[in-house]
């Protein structure tokens, strides 16, 4: 079996970044990526992209392609296609690719795994047609498939980028349905010193409204009772604003509320994790370099709370220097200068990120949702069964598994897991702390029998 | 372009042959699976095996499995499979609630 200094999962910024840093440094790396080509979700196969519509997707999209660059260096071996599904300690990784399992072990671990939208459950939202906008952004980037006529719902940031870039390729959303009220700005104010020093985001940002302006898509904002009609698929978005009801019929719904951490591969390894007041999410218990309390498994980037693509990067190299320190590559105080000046850039990046966690906070209704909306997608568990395992007496995630099974689908709780534990602490009066997660087991995703089977072939050919 | 489908495709590159539940469809080759079905009108991917609800794409990026599709009987993510010549694409037929795919 081959064994690596580091092995890096996830070729998003953060992976890239680190990868590239740490075989500058003389590692041995691997970065296993289950997409077919680099980028993370972020940079979504920008070698090939960039040419076809980096005018439309623009310069945060195309600057990726510095990364990516940095995986074509000596010291870096890049396994696309690789669905990692357990990670051991000792680290020995096992995935598959191609239909066949194999294992690769490593000295340390970079989880470099991002973001997850965060769950929206709402009326509907399990409707064909919609979908999460990060998904919107996909089919754009990767595909050049564009949405018609597209109703936006929700808060943040990434809402305006979506709805910009539709504007720029001809095809402008039918409305914007936003949650954030006016009352949310004015708490975001407090933040306004911080904001200032992260004016590049703000610039960007008021830029994105006036596009979406000029092109006349309406906007609601203050939206509430948010639902998606439909039988078999989407066919109206209806909501409350400003005390009006309204109703707008569109085939596809973009929903966004913010990102989370994508916990799954650190939570099986054990990493701890405390709940996040600003983010409204849990994050991994990490020090300045990113090291876990888990030794040497390393985490960077959204996976560590979400701060956006250029921070990632400046994460991922911070890890790297350590890593490259802790494996005698790199002396102390080398590592010491060059992430001086990593550091001060990353306090530039974050520093607009209370102002916006502040003014775009997450959708209430789709924090507690009504009884009849499902939370699970897989297992089709309502919010109000969780409710009623609660009074009955269930207190954790775990247990609830046993009640109704939510988080035993194959997502294995990466869409309703945060939702299950808002609404236990909200029925028994506690902290999200103090309910906590699901715990996460190998498996991370599912694997077959036929790639079992194959795997022991597969080691073999690789130690050849 | 498909007029019954509410995604139009930028790109225009070589087509492939594929069938969906029986259907003939054109695709753009080596596309996302999921995007190319998407923007050819299909919406309805799979129904669950719970209640019977209809389910497409959600996040397109392997997290959410719901635009799982069966190709020569393994069910697979059609978000994270590209279009090929020849794909014989079916709506999953899974047993119902208790042969977990996970």
């Amino acid at each position: 079996m081959t064994r690596r200094d580091l092995v890096v999962i996830g070729a998003g910024p953060a992976g890239m970044a680190a990868a590239a840093t740490a075989a500058e440094l003389g590692l041995s790396v691997t970065i296993l990526d289950e997409q077919p080509r680099a980028g993370g979700q972020i940079y979504r196969d920008v070698d090939r992209v960039a040419m076809l519509r980096g005018d439309i997707l623009g310069t945060d999209y195309t600057d990726g392609a510095r990364l990516t660059a940095g995986l074509r260096r000596d010291g870096v071996e890049h396994i696309s296609g690789a669905v990692v599904w357990a990670v051991e300690e000792g680290f020995r990784v096992s995935y598959s690719r191609n239909g066949r399992g194999a294992q690769i072990t490593a000295d340390r671990i970079l989880l470099a795994t991002g973001a997850l939208e965060r769950p929206m459950p709402l009326p509907g939202w399990t409707l064909p047609g919609v979908m999460a906008a990060g998904a919107g952004q996909i089919l754009l980037k990767q595909s050049g498939v564009l949405a018609r006529n597209a109703v936006l719902a929700g808060s943040g940031p990434l809402l305006y980028l979506i709805a910009a870039q539709m504007v720029r390729a001809g095809t402008p959303p039918a409305a914007m349905v936003e949650t954030q009220t006016r009352a949310d700005m004015i708490r975001a104010i407090r933040h306004a010193g911080g904001a200032l020093r992260g004016w590049r985001y703000l610039l960007k940002g008021l830029k994105m409204l006036a596009e979406i302006t000029r092109a006349r898509v309406p906007r609601f904002t203050g939206a509430t009772n948010i639902a998606i009609e439909g039988a078999q698929r989407a066919e109206a978005v209806t909501f409350t604003s400003h005390g009006r009801s309204r109703r707008i019929p569109c085939q596809t719904v973009f929903l966004h509320h913010g990102v989370v951490p994508n916990a799954q591969a650190a939570r099986s390894l054990g990493v701890s994790y405390a709940w996040n007041t600003a983010q409204a999410c849990f994050v991994p218990t990490v020090d300045p370099w990113g090291e876990s309390d888990v030794p040497d498994v390393f985490i960077a980037g959204d996976g560590t709370g979400v701060a956006g693509a250029k921070a990632a990067a400046l994460a991922g190299r911070l890890a790297a220097l350590r890593i490259a320190e802790a494996a005698d590559r790199l002396s102390a105080p080398e590592r010491d200068r060059q992430a001086a000046k990593l550091r001060a850039a990353m306090s530039t990046e974050l520093a607009a990120r209370p102002f916006l966690d502040a003014a775009y906070p997450p959708c209430a209704e789709a924090i507690a949702p009504a009884d009849d909306t499902v939370i699970c997608r897989c297992e089709e568990v309502t919010a109000g069964d969780i409710r009623r395992y609660a009074k009955l007496g269930c207190v954790g995630p775990n247990q609830t598994k046993a009640f109704g099974r939510p988080g035993m689908g194959p997502c294995q709780g990466r869409y309703c897991g945060l939702t299950v534990t808002a609404l236990l602490a909200d029925t028994n009066a506690r902290t999200p702390d103090e309910i906590g997660y699901y715990r996460i087991r190998p498996p991370l995703k599912p694997v077959t029998l036929g790639e079992l089977a194959a795997l022991d072939d597969s080691t073999l050919n690789s130690a050849k | 372009m498909n007029p019954a489908s509410p995604f139009l495709e930028m790109d225009d590159v070589p087509r492939v042959q594929v069938s969906f539940d029986g259907a003939r469809l054109s695709l753009p080759e080596g596309a996302n699976l999921a995007a190319a079905l998407l923007a050819a009108g299909v919406d309805v991917f799979r129904n669950t095996p719970v209640s019977g609800a209809p389910r497409g794409p959600f996040c397109m990026m392997g997290a959410c499995f719901d635009c799982l599709v069966e190709i020569d009987g393994v069910i697979r993510q059609a978000c994270m499979i590209e279009a090929t010549e020849g794909l014989q694409i079916v709506k999953p037929h899974e047993a119902k609630a208790g042969n977990d795919p996970a």
